[in-house]
């Protein structure tokens, strides 16, 4: 494979759609919830997208997607132009692997380090034990962790160190994508700072993709290259980093990059102008998901659902820009008094 | 010149652990006036939880807490019975944790738990205090608020459920509440809510604040004083200003540096780290603390550290004069 190919798409996510059939209740009807709805994603060689939105927006469940670890009702996802799912396990396990947000419970307390990062080795059967032995070792030098951990187990580390087993877990199989949900959240600052510069690092050595998701938009901002911004199972906005942060559109980014506190001392807690809680995922709002919350919403963005907008780096899901729907002239429809 | 609200010199906690004692907390001092907001900030295992706990007398049996002063509005806390902490918790003083879901009883509903502080603390009826939980559910921003009192914990949404502690720690109007990182589970568009709620109320009732957490961003918005604690020592203390704008312990000024600041830290530029990890606080402790990870640390270090006021309010810990603040500025 080479790695200049910048025009094929590492990754790719056709209409895909996730519907989960829950009850509410104890005599409530089966509903159905739509956690990802018609989402289209394609990431090149390298790029790294961050992924926000707030909790429950569909994030992990397209994390989970991507990992083979569950399947789409609808759409199909794509690695290197091929189906996955038509791909079976082993090859799509050499291509995405994941790193998860929890060093604590994500690495099992009875197994040595050892066995932990060369458990994907063995399950696959790549190589034999004096070849694994030897990835192993390496593997731990590239994340920065002494050669004496291996015998060690996780009770033993710190949460730093932790994650940096968890990265060389994903990094032995020489995956091409990295998917990583929440990967620092759990951390103090001082570790984080040590995990994000790993995570550069190795993305420049090895020409990694990533798909960061996070909360922290600081972070993302940080270490991406492109940011998908979702609310309730849909992108609404999609930009490469700067487009998205110097000039973002949607009124729900905008709310999201307001609430980032910044370390700057007097500056008081930002008035995100959000309206209400967020809202059921089981009966999301009419029209446009996100209008009972929006400090801009017209008239028609209760009733119509927006179009996907182009913009000059990604796209916009908001009537604001939709010039062409003759909505352009909409009226203010809620909070004219604010 | 009003005495403060909360007045705390040398507090020191010991835990009886296998192999000795954890010496969790040395020696820290603050204080703190009606209406101000104090935020303690430090990493995990720092010591936040257990200070705020000795403050309102909740450390377990096992905990070892002294203090040569520590005292609420006159009161002397260190010499306060249980019967008398019991009286001010939840009355004068109360206490927002991280998990709703550790003080809300989910076997009871939102209502009776409002109502319960008050009943408990004030001489009122029913009806007067249902009215006072509505009129507080109402305030932290929850709509329909009398639907809500027939509900239970597990019904609402977790930002929903720490408005409700606010609340409930809000009932009988303290002169102080301590909040335990009270947004840290929350997503960041409901946090900056909250803790704008936490703030316009404080400043609307005259509370005294004391704000625990480890985001640097949630210190810089919302306190007037600052604390910045490592391995259970204040290392540094002074107005937000003075912290954010001229830190001077070699820590605070590593923390500042670890977090990519939109605007100002170039996008993908490495950022700072502070190599190392936090000492064993277990046996007896001696010197700066930080001198593990410390870039300036010098033999002094493992001596007594001298307490330094480069202004007024404004204190930190370290054999350098200047926190050797200079040596980083010429790199
Ligand atoms: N196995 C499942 N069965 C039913 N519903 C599910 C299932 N997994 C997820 N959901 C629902 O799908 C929606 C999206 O969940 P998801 O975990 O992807 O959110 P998220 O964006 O990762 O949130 P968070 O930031 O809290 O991790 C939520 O409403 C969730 O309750
Ligand atoms: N009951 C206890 N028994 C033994 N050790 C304890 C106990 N409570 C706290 N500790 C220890 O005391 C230290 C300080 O704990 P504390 O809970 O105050 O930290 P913190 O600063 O609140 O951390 P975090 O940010 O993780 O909440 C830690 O090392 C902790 O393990
Ligand atoms: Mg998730
Ligand atoms: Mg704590």
């Amino acid at each position: 494979m080479s790695n200049t190919d910048t025009t094929q798409p590492v990754l790719e996510l056709r209409s895909v759609s996730k519907t989960y059939t829950v009850k509410q209740g104890m005599f409530g009807k089966p509903k159905p919830l739509k956690a990802i709805n018609d989402v289209s994603i394609s990431l090149k060689r390298g790029e790294v997208l961050g992924l926000v939105g707030e909790s429950g927006c569909g994030k992990s469940t397209l994390a989970k997607i991507l990992l083979g670890l569950e399947e789409p009702t609808k759409g199909e996802v794509r690695v290197d132009g091929e189906v996955i799912g038509a791909t079976d396990r082993r090859t799509l396990a050499r291509r995405i692997q994941p790193i998860f947000q929890d060093p604590y419970s994500s690495l099992n307390p009875r197994k040595s380090i050892e066995d932990i990062i060369s458990l994907p080795l063995r399950v696959h059967s790549i190589g034999d034990s004096n070849t694994q032995d030897k990835a192993v070792r390496e593997i731990l030098d590239i994340v920065g962790l002494p050669q004496r951990v291996m015998r060690t187990y996780p009770s033993q580390m710190s949460g730093g160190q932790r994650q940096r087993v968890a990265i060389a877990r994903a990094l032995i199989m020489k995956p091409e994508i990295v998917i990583c949900d929440e990967p620092t959240s759990a951390l103090d600052v001082s570790v984080q700072s040590q995990i994000l510069n790993l995570l550069n690092d190795l993305r420049a050595e090895f020409n990694l993709t990533y798909l960061f998701i996070s909360h922290d938009l600081a972070v993302v901002e940080h270490l991406a290259t492109r940011v998908a911004v979702m609310y309730l199972g849909r992108i609404v906005e999609e930009s490469s980093v700067g487009g998205l942060f110097d000039t973002s559109g949607h009124p729900y980014t905008q709310a999201l990059l307001k609430s980032v506190l910044t370390p700057e001392a007097g500056k008081g807690v930002p008035d995100t102008e959000l309206g209400m809680e967020y809202p059921n995922p089981i009966a999301p709002p009419s029209g446009c998901h996100f209008h009972p919350r929006c400090p801009m919403a017209m008239t028609h963005c209760a009733t119509v659902p927006p179009r996907p907008v182009p913009t000059p780096e990604g796209h916009v899901e908001c009537h604001l820009f939709d010039t062409e729907n003759g909505h352009d002239t909409g009226t203010p429809l809620m909070r004219e008094g604010v | 010149m009003n005495s403060p609200l909360l007045r705390v010199k040398d507090l020191t906690i010991d835990i009886p652990v296998g192999g000795g004692t954890l010496n969790a907390v040395r020696g820290i001092d603050f204080d703190l006036n009606r209406g101000e907001t104090l935020c303690i900030v430090g990493e995990s295992g720092s010591g936040k939880s257990l200070t705020s706990l000795a403050l309102m007398g909740l450390l377990g049996g096992r905990i070892k807490r002294t203090a040569s002063q520590m005292e609420f509005d006159g009161i002397d806390l260190t010499k306060a019975n249980s019967k008398t902490m019991r009286a001010l918790r939840g009355d004068r003083m109360a206490m927002i944790f991280q998990e709703p879901m550790t003080s809300l009883n989910p076997a009871f509903t939102i209502g009776n738990q409002l109502m319960e502080a008050l009943l408990l603390h004030r001489n009122v009826g029913k009806e007067a205090a249902r009215a006072r939980a509505i009129e507080l559910l109402e305030k932290v921003g929850i709509t329909a608020a009398e639907s809500r009192l027939s509900q239970y914990p597990h019904q609402l949404s977790g930002g929903l459920r720490q408005r409700v502690m606010i609340a409930m720690a809000l009932m009988c109007e303290p002169e102080l509440i301590i909040a335990d990182e009270p947004t840290t589970a929350l997503d960041v568009t409901i946090q900056a809510q909250i803790l704008r709620l936490l703030v316009d109320l404080g400043r609307e009732m005259n509370m005294a604040m004391i704000l625990i957490t480890h985001d640097l961003g949630v210190v810089a918005r919302v306190a007037d004083k600052v604390a910045v604690m490592y391995a259970g020592e204040l290392v540094e203390t002074g107005s937000a200003d003075q912290v954010f704008n001229a830190p001077m312990h070699p820590y605070t000024r590593g923390l500042l540096r670890c977090i990519p600041q939109p605007g100002k830290t170039e996008r993908g530029a490495r950022l700072g780290t502070i190599p190392g990890i936090v000492p064993n606080l277990v046996g007896g402790v001696t010197g700066c603390p930080f001198r593990t990870r410390c870039d300036h640390a010098v033999a002094a270090c493992r001596n007594a550290i001298p307490h330094r006021k480069p202004a007024e309010n404004h204190r930190f810990r370290c054999v350098h004069e200047t926190g050797h603040q200079t040596a980083e500025t010429v790199v």
